[in-house]
């Protein structure tokens, strides 16, 4: 109970910490650092003295990132299709810390909404008006499913979801690829564990399918779907009964529980809520950016969304910038390895260091100088007793 | 030693803390600091404890400046605080306490305990404070836990003590031993800064009384001229009704009976033993008592954040033992619970969004699963300006808001509807003198509308002035049953440390 109510706290204060300046503060310092980083390991120019080409390929790396995620057509589609997983495991991650709770499982909710929205998508064969909303539905179901079972074990043994949800990813990646060996899912003549492809009709439509001769332009409907989660999500919080339940509960569940709430309903409901969002990501990668699935097909996303709900304080905009933003160096990191010799690997630091920055405001305010007001006037010292 | 205090000023942004302000201390005395919450008291003994920088001004020892950057500065020039909230590790023993970053160490930097012991032996005997330094700290009544701080301090040689509220936490018997430490501190040459919101306390103990009011000090008086009600103008700025203005009460039907319930905490004790009760609608019934003698789960039981164990409760002869929270706030049931910040209030959530909490639910906020966010606003509107709220507008984080503003906020939530039964924990704990004015006269009015109250408050005059009929807690038991018209505090006091007034010398 104690450790439970110390990480609903915990996250209660990560979802509240650190200003909008903050957020950018940290991703310029993080720049900084890439920068140095870059000119450190350009091991020839630095041997050879040469100070000056080294600051070039700085500016040359973070300028193929602009262009990359943004300098066209194709990089802001490219950066779309990149950010669009991002944005709904971003919204999974972020609506159950507004319930305090911590979601480490986006990836195995994804891996499941995923599965479920490609029977779906493979089984049915249109029309498409019918059989796309009906394979997402089916993604949001699947993924809804697999994040209450965290949920109903908090809330019926008081197992932190921390723990469950990290063992859940594993049991569906083994499911995963236990399920992509059987008949059901199985492309057929293939032995590696490989699915059957997704039909015409089930495919989402390209974002810019309008512009004729142009297949570079990947980004799809997914993004669509994601930028109604990104609204659902805030109308939740803001507008209905439930939403006001959740924000209370991660504040403060005593509250909550004085309150009459229901603190276990809410906590399956609040991972129940993630798993869809998640599940949904899971059912935009299949059904949007592979057409099939691969073992692999969740990749480091439901991690890599941890990072954007803090980055974006877990509001809804906020995660959607942050998720904008992580998609924007992934694809622009794609760029910056063609065009220099910098690896896409200092993406990852980038990122990294933008999380670390974003972890230890109080590192950020003292490297910029802000002062920062005392949460409160009074005491300081909170001891045990009275 | 003296100590000096020259036009502090420390500010907070939208906020100025402390306002140029002057004290002096001498030793040998006692300089009582008195003032609301909020204003400005706990800032300025953070300043001279070093763990905040004041933005002007100086602290001078001896005349001449020093220059505090932490507590441990604070310390070296002789400065020794002891908080409301004790600072020790209750699985130690008083000796392992004491000496917590000051061990003697042996050969080779080994603890040496023996030293430690005697240490604490020494100056326990020579302020009588009478301590066992082999005691564990947790098995200890709090009143003794504080002269385990006190000999904290002294070990490390303070010149001046400061206490920070250091009786709320006290039995009114401990509260008489502690005077006496005091004056053993002063006897010895030690001066002692004594924080409190207690008139009555201050003019008891202090040579010197400060008040401050809005970070300023508004005067200086002397205990043995000044009377309560100057003091607590000062306070307030305004005239302030100091004794609760209540009509005889008129009681009618039963509301709520308790009857044999038990309660058991997580770790398996008893901590509410087999107790019956009943409170009747238009009267205010109290329950004194020590804290941690079983109040709190008393009241988690009857509003259902606690399961009983055993028993029954009923309100309006229907049986409630096994009903919701919600259930029971429906049915009628107040509850103004005793931490405000645990319990009462999520701090992040807007003035307005915490006045509807416990009925965000009910068709007049919320139509399904939609919040009428709007219609919650104008309720709180009304709220806010009904119950004298100040808050520069609904939509600020209720954290914001000073100590007796947050508790308005609660009373104005959970007595604004038509009512059965109104629980209140300690409605005015560190709250100020204006506030609780305005809290208890809010409580006897739902007294006098016919509901029936029950009111538990450590604040033994507290329960004395509301109450109708005053049942003391001892061990999870109530031990009494009293008139609080014809009772002295200090036969109540004696009930409410497990004697009986009968047994005692005094009786």
């Amino acid at each position: 109970m104690n450790i439970v109510g110390k990480s609903r706290n915990l996250a209660a204060r990560i979802a509240r910490t650190s200003s909008f300046r903050l957020t950018i503060l940290a991703v310029l310092s993080a720049m900084v650092v890439g920068a140095f980083i870059i000119i450190l390991s350009d091991v020839d120019k630095l041997k050879s003295g040469d100070i000056v080409g080294a600051i070039q390929t700085v500016g040359s790396a973070y300028w193929a990132l602009v262009i990359g995620s943004v300098g066209s057509l194709r990089a802001i589609s490219a950066t779309i299709n990149s950010a669009t997983p991002l944005i709904l495991c971003g919204v999974s991650v972020a609506i159950a810390f507004k319930a305090g709770l911590f979601n480490i499982g986006a990836t195995g909710q994804m891996l499941a909404g995923g599965m479920t929205s490609l029977w779906v998508g493979f089984s049915m064969n249109g029309p498409g008006i019918i059989q796309v909303p009906l394979a997402i539905l089916a993604g949001a179901i699947g993924g809804a499913v697999f994040g209450a079972i965290p949920g109903i074990l908090k809330a019926r043994t008081g197992a932190h979801e921390v723990i469950t949800t990290i063992m859940l990813n594993n049991m569906a990646a083994f499911m995963v690829l236990w399920l992509l060996k059987t008949n059901l899912f199985q492309r057929a003549e293939r032995t590696d564990p490989i699915s059957k492809v997704v039909t015409a009709s089930g495919h989402l439509p390209r974002l810019f399918g309008f512009i004729s001769d142009r297949p570079d332009l990947i980004a799809h409907a997914g993004f669509v779907v994601a930028i109604l989660a990104v609204i659902i999500y805030w109308w939740f919080l803001q507008r209905t009964t439930a939403g006001f339940e959740f924000r209370s509960l991660g504040l403060n569940a005593d509250a909550s529980q004085y309150a009459g709430m229901h603190i276990k309903r809410l906590t399956v409901m609040a991972m129940m809520f993630a798993g869809a969002f998640a599940g949904l990501a899971g059912a935009a990668e299949v059904l949007g950016t592979y057409g099939y699935a691969s073992q692999n097909f969740a990749g480091n996303i439901g991690f890599d969304a941890i990072a954007i709900a803090l980055l974006g304080r877990s509001t809804p905009l906020g995660t959607l910038f942050a998720a904008l933003l992580f998609g924007a160096l992934q694809a622009g990191g794609r760029q910056m390895q063609a065009n220099t010799d910098v690896p896409i690997d200092l993406i990852v630091v980038l990122r990294a260091l933008i999380v670390m920055f974003i972890a230890a405001p109080l590192l950020i305010k003292a490297i910029w100088r802000i002062k920062v007001a005392p949460s409160s006037t009074g005491q300081t010292f909170r001891g045990w007793g009275s | 030693m003296q100590l000096e205090l020259r036009g502090i000023t420390k500010r907070f942004p939208g906020v100025v803390a402390n306002d140029n302000v002057n004290l002096t201390l001498n030793t040998g005395e006692v300089l009582s600091l008195i003032g609301e919450n909020g204003a400005g008291k706990s800032t300025l003994m953070n300043v001279l404890y070093g763990m905040y920088k004041a933005d002007e001004g100086q602290i001078l020892v001896d005349d001449s400046p020093v220059v505090f950057t932490s507590p441990a500065d604070a310390i070296d020039a002789g400065i020794g605080m002891v908080h409301q909230h004790f600072m020790l590790v209750p699985v130690f023993t008083v000796a392992e306490n004491v000496v917590l970053g000051v061990e003697p160490t042996g050969r080779l930097g080994s603890l040496d305990i023996d030293k430690a012991r005697e240490m604490v032996r020494e100056v326990s005997d020579r302020y009588n404070l009478n301590l066992d330094p082999d005691a564990i700290v947790e098995d200890l009544p709090v009143g003794v836990q504080q002269r385990v701080e006190i000999v904290k301090v002294l070990l490390r040689d303070a010149k001046v003590v400061v206490f920070d509220e250091p009786t709320a936490v006290l039995t009114p018997k401990e509260i008489i031993e502690f005077f006496e430490i005091v004056k053993t501190l002063i006897a010895a040459g030690r001066g002692v800064v004594f924080i409190t919101h207690k008139l009555k306390e201050a003019l008891n103990i202090a040579d010197r009384i400060a008040v401050l009011r809005r970070g300023q000090v508004v005067g200086e008086v002397d205990p043995k001229l000044a009377t309560e009600s100057q003091i607590a103008e000062m306070m307030v700025g305004r005239p302030v009704q100091l004794v609760v203005d209540k009509k005889p009460h008129a009681p009618g039907d039963v509301v709520l009976e308790v009857k044999n319930m038990s309660v058991v905490d997580a770790e398996g004790r008893t901590m509410v033993d087999s107790v019956s009760f009943s409170v009747r609608a238009g009267e205010v019934v109290g329950i004194a008592g020590v804290q941690g003698n079983g109040q709190t789960e008393l009241v988690e039981a009857l509003t259902g954040l606690r399961h009983s164990t055993r028993g029954q409760i009923l309100l309006d002869r229907k049986d409630i033992t096994s009903a919701t929270p919600r259930e029971r706030h429906s049915s009628g049931i107040a509850h103004i619970p005793e931490d405000r910040q645990r319990q009462g209030l999520v701090g992040g959530l807007s003035v307005a969004e915490n006045l509807v909490l416990t009925r965000y639910h009910d068709d007049e906020f919320s139509h399904g699963v939609v919040m009428d966010w709007p219609a919650a606003h104008k309720a709180a509107e009304i709220l806010i300006s009904e119950y004298d709220i100040r808050t520069p507008s609904a939509d600020i984080a209720v954290s914001t808001l000073s100590g007796g503003n947050q508790q308005k906020v609660i009373v104005a939530r959970e007595l604004s509807r038509t009512l059965r039964l109104s629980i209140a924990s300690q409605p005015t704990r560190g709250v100020d003198v204006g506030s609780i004015e305005y809290i208890h006269s809010r409580i006897i009015k739902e007294r006098d509308a016919g509901t029936a109250v029950l009111i538990v408050s450590t604040e033994l005059e507290e329960v004395m002035s509301l109450s109708d009929r005053l049942l003391v807690m001892f061990r999870g038991k109530i031990v009494a049953e009293l008139d609080p018209k014809v009772t002295s505090a200090m036969d109540i006091g004696l009930y409410m440390a497990g004697s009986r007034p009968s047994a005692s010398v005094n009786a």
